[in-house]
């Protein structure tokens, strides 16, 4: 109540000092003579406009400096996927290109305000148009698109081409879903199961299909865990809106879509490792990690990929983050052969495992569960077999 | 510098007297025995000049809504952790107080619901209909040199349909469920489910309705700015002697005409999705713990509906803003505009091209990667008619003799954020670059810059320089003066940091940054841009107080044609009179950009071309 009262008066202040300045400002003008004031106010906005200028470009300078470590190409901020550093050089080439043009046209504005202010007895000059100008400069902006075009097609057509026939790859997928990613891989089969949305349920998030035998070996972990140098495909997906899978590290970004998968191809060229590395000779990356503990680790050692949503998908948007990794071969390996199927985990046996009862290939029938160890090998041997 | 001195005058009306054009038009009874009481004087009116009026005030409003709205989410962003328990009072249990801590803070429901209602507001209500509908209906009439539009009932169904939207979605306020929170473009299939988001309910039905309506506006507007300027045009009016606005007002009215009706059925499917169980939008949805019988659908399909208008829509709002600006400017450099035929060539080549690049809002949206090829190169095609622009208004300044005021420096204002701004859409226009940049703060930062903040400085071009027209009294000059550069250093304050944001990989519609590790390093870059647009937000109230306040108390227009103005609007009388002028129609002799010719300070359209003159265009 106090603070709305105080809001409303002070509101009502600044209108009575806004209007009294509007009034003595009148009353100048009249009492010196119109076109006097008027020569005065050009003078005074024109040497405005120069201040703005100089000011302007400085501070676009200053804050582009300030700010590069950020941004994309400069300081630690490689890209670490195989398409990634074209992106980040085009986006420089544009930003060459039209740094220049912002900067000449800004010039020429600013400069022209200054000096073709309105002076006494002064008349401009009466120059309609000029063809010859016209066509250089309607010609010049063609031909540098010309070059931004076909290098970005090429490079658009490069980086989206899906895989080739003989290539090899990973195949993973990411579903997107109020207001989680759900993350699948296609275990040791290589390939991704069945799925139908009329079976989802909390215990089958993605409505997998159980009697596809692709799927029983699926597992779902809770990082984006990858090699560094092998060629990913994301299958990605959504479950109820739109979402978008975007790896900013990565360059990577491609909307989820209910009910039409979509793909992305990229090959992450540096481990998590490696990237925290680099940062480290950042000093804004050698700073504490909680800031409020000035013993923890440097931020460097903290820093992970990280999996973010790019597509508002209702409340939760800004929160759907996943941690990306991207390991050596070996501790790929290492970690998959740690992976334990979904299937396995979390439904078989249970009601809705329609093989419930039955002994799945290269399983121990349950009656001899007094050998435990035998059973183990088995399937560990079974895996094996199936790579 | 006087030009407007009585001989001025006396000749003007002269020339009106001799060469005007007489329609008999007050000798009917239409004409001016019109009788005209309180509520059609000033609500239900006819006039086109108080249906401008009406536009513009409504447009205030709905702009300080906006921008108000974009304060409190702002304050979010900035300051995520700050207590907002102070705002309960006006946003009751949107602000989520902690009893045991009595920290408040914005519902994450309502924080997405006033984004979407300040898209929605300003895109719509206020740079469309405030900008285009006030601006078309004040000087396609006046600058033509006709009595009226030629549908002044269709023109005053157009407000009232405006207003009703405005109801509507004002309305939508106040909804328990809360006002419509998927975004200004309502994607689907988040825009169909109430279940997944509370705004999606009852909030998103208002919504739709809201601009159903808005779109009848639009349209009975466009059919009428159309058609007045195909076929009212004064003796002497070629195509090639209109000023720039009216060229700008009558593409934009056909751009809007033929894109708004796409949106409608876009609506229309979506309203069939939510309403009658089809699936135009959907496919294989699971949701609320329940799998949806909807299949074989596309959200995609809508995308392409909504950005048929939505590309379209960016240069609806921007042309007016481009026709006023250089009028302007023109008028107040005291030279012709640069160019003129490329001008309109231009604006003509900015709408076709309009028509075929709605796709680079959907570079990632999973078409076909290959339709986008066609797309990227259309997109960058439109950046060399901008380009030409750009370059003729710069040289419309060079030798000029630049009379400053209000009116004058925001129109170089908006030049210098048209640039700013048009050049980040070449970034992302090349697809490859749009995989990274696509829903970042970069595309905030490239759209705010050149279509909202250039087309309100186009429309406060715009105030400043035909308010006399309008109200008889001018602005003040010193706040207008001191509203420009504040809104210039505020505006580049507020979008300039957003890039960064962009380029380092923040996505936008965020309602907090903390929840991932690489947005953490921007906490002061987030809370300076609060700052500034608070800052700005609180200087716009010079504008709207300067606005009010001289409506009744503003320095009076002394003489018919302060700004030495070639136009002919500038020969109306003072005081206005129904049909615009009390004797005969003006009839025009020239182009309408003769400044600094022969020794002369201006030439104004109606005096005919001398014995040895060539209309140089
Ligand atoms: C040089 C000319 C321009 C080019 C090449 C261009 C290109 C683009 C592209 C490719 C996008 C999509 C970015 C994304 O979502 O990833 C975009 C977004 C946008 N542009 Fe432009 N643009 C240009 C000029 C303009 C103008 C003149 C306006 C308005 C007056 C405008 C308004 C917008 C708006 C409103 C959006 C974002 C809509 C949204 O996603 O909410 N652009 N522009
Ligand atoms: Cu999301
Ligand atoms: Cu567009």
């Amino acid at each position: 109540m106090k603070t709305g009262l105080l809001i409303i008066g002070s509101l009502l202040l600044i209108i009575v000092v806004v209007v009294q300045i509007g009034k003595i400002t009148e009353l100048a003008a009249k009492i010196r003579g119109e076109e006097e004031v008027q020569i005065e106010t050009n003078n005074r906005m024109a040497r405005f406009m120069m201040v703005f200028l100089i000011a302007f470009m400085a501070l676009v300078f200053w804050s582009a400096i300030k700010y590069k470590n950020y941004m994309l190409g400069y300081g630690p901020h490689e890209a670490a996927s195989q398409h990634g550093p074209e992106l980040d050089s085009m986006f420089n080439w544009t930003l060459f290109f039209t740094g220049v043009v912002f900067i000449l046209t800004h010039i020429a504005l600013f400069y022209f305000a200054y000096k073709y202010k309105g002076r006494k007895g002064v008349q401009a000059a009466f120059l309609p148009h000029d063809n010859k100008l016209e066509i250089i400069w309607t010609a010049v902006p063609a031909v540098v698109m010309c070059f931004l075009v076909i290098r970005g097609l090429v490079a658009w057509n490069d980086v989206m081409g899906d895989v080739g026939a003989d290539d090899e790859y990973i195949e993973v997928e990411a579903t997107g879903a109020q207001f989680l990613w759900y993350l699948r891989y296609p275990g040791p089969d290589g390939i991704l199961g069945e799925r139908n949305y009329k079976l989802i349920t909390g215990s089958n998030p993605l409505g997998q299909d159980w009697t596809d035998e692709a799927n029983l070996d699926d597992f779902q972990p809770n990082d984006l865990v990858l090699p560094v140098g092998k060629k990913v495909r994301v299958r990605i997906t959504a479950r109820d809106v739109l979402h978008s899978f975007f790896l900013p590290h990565f360059r990577v970004k491609m909307d989820a879509v209910p009910g039409m998968p979509t793909y992305f191809v990229f090959t992450p060229t540096k481990t998590t490792e490696e990237y925290r590395q680099e940062l480290s000779k950042y000093p804004e990356y050698q700073v504490p990690s909680d800031p409020n503990d000035p013993e923890s680790e440097p931020l460097w050692k903290t820093f992970n990929y990280e999996l973010a949503c790019a597509e508002l998908c209702g409340k939760g948007h800004f929160s759907m983050r996943k941690v990306v990794r991207i390991v050596t071969e070996e501790e790929y390996k290492a970690w998959l052969s740690e992976q334990q199927s979904y299937y396995m985990s979390s439904i078989r046996g249970k009601d809705e495992d329609p093989n419930k009862g039955k002994i799945l290939p290269g399983e121990t029938p349950p009656s001899e569960e007094t050998a435990p160890a035998e059973n183990e090998t088995s399937t560990e041997e079974a895996t094996t077999s199936e790579e | 510098m006087a030009h407007a001195t009585t001989a001025v005058q006396d000749q003007e009306t002269k020339l009106i007297e001799e060469l005007g054009y007489d329609d008999h038009f007050h000798e009917h009874e239409h004409g001016d025995k019109f009788k005209s009481n309180f509520i059609t004087k000033y609500i239900f009116s006819q006039d086109h000049k108080m249906i401008a009026r009406q536009f513009l005030i409504t447009g205030i409003i709905w702009a300080i809504i906006g921008a108000a709205m974009s304060v409190i989410f702002r304050l979010q962003l900035g300051f995520p952790d700050e207590s907002l328990a102070w705002l309960q009072p006006l946003l009751g249990k949107w602000i989520e107080v902690d009893a045991a801590t009595g920290v408040g803070k914005l519902s994450q429901e309502f924080y997405y619901a006033l984004v979407t209602m300040h898209g929605t507001i300003i895109v719509f209500f206020v740079l469309t209909a405030g900008l285009s509908g006030t601006f078309s209906n004040l000087l396609i009439p006046f600058q033509i040199g006709a009595r009226d539009m030629a549908s002044p009932f269709l023109n005053m169904l157009s407000y009232w349909f405006f207003f009703l939207a405005g109801v509507v979605m004002f309305f939508s306020l106040f909804l328990s469920t809360g006002p419509f929170s998927g975004g200004w473009v309502a994607y689907p299939p988040l825009s169909v489910l109430p279940q997944a988001s509370d705004g999606s309910g009852a909030g998103m039905t208002l919504w739709l309705i809201s601009l159903t309506l808005f779109v009848v506006s639009v349209a009975l507007g466009g059919i009428n700015y159309i058609t007045t300027v195909l076929n009212l045009r004064t003796k002497g009016m070629s195509m090639w002697r209109m000023p720039l606005t009216v060229w700008a007002f009558f593409i934009t009215a056909i751009i809007a005409l033929l894109s708004f009706p796409v949106l409608v059925s876009g609506f229309l499917l979506l309203m069939f999705d939510r309403g009658l169980g089809t699936s135009f939008y959907l496919n294989e949805i699971f949701i609320g713990g329940q799998a949806l019988d909807h299949v074989g659908g596309s959200p995609i399909l809508y995308q392409h509906l909504f950005w048929f208008l939505g590309h379209p829509e960016v240069y609806i709002i921007i042309l007016p803003a481009m026709g006023l600006v250089s009028e302007v400017l023109s008028t107040h450099c005291r030279k012709p505009i640069f160019g003129y035929k490329a001008m309109v060539y231009s604006i003509l080549a900015i709408a076709f091209l309009s028509f075929i690049v709605w796709a680079h809002h959907m570079f990632m949206a999973g078409v076909n990667p290959f339709i986008s090829n066609f797309f990227v190169i259309f997109t960058l095609i439109i950046a060399v008619p901008s380009a030409v622009k750009v370059f003729n208004w710069i040289s419309t300044m060079y030798k000029a003799n630049i009379r400053y005021n209000a009116a004058s420096l925001f129109a170089i204002g908006f030049v210098s954020m048209f640039i700013s701004g048009g050049l980040t859409g070449i970034f992302l226009g090349n697809s490859a670059i749009d995989i990274q940049m696509h829903d970042t703060y970069f595309v905030v930062a490239h759209f705010h810059i050149v279509m909202g903040v250039a087309a309100f400085f186009g429309m406060f071009a715009g105030i400043y320089h035909w308010y006399p027209k309008m109200y008889g009294r001018f602005m003040n000059e010193t706040l207008g003066r001191i509203h420009f550069w504040g809104t210039l250093i505020g505006a580049y304050a507020i979008f300039w940091p957003m890039h960064y944001l962009g380029m380092a990989g923040v996505p936008r519609r965020y309602y907090r940054f903390d929840s991932f590790e690489y947005l953490r390093p921007f906490d002061d870059l987030n809370q300076f841009i609060t700052i500034a647009a608070i800052i700005t937000f609180f200087l716009q109230i010079l504008f709207v107080v300067n606005f009010f306040y001289s409506i009744w108390k503003g320095k009076k227009m002394t003489t018919k044609n302060p700004w030495g103005s070639t136009t002919i609007e500038w020969t109306t009388p003072i005081e206005p009179v129904h049909g615009n002028w009390p004797g005969k129609l003006p009839t025009v002799q020239r182009w309408p950009y003769d400044y600094s010719k022969n020794g002369r300070d201006f030439i104004p359209q109606i005096e005919p071309l001398g014995p040895n003159e060539s209309e140089v265009h």
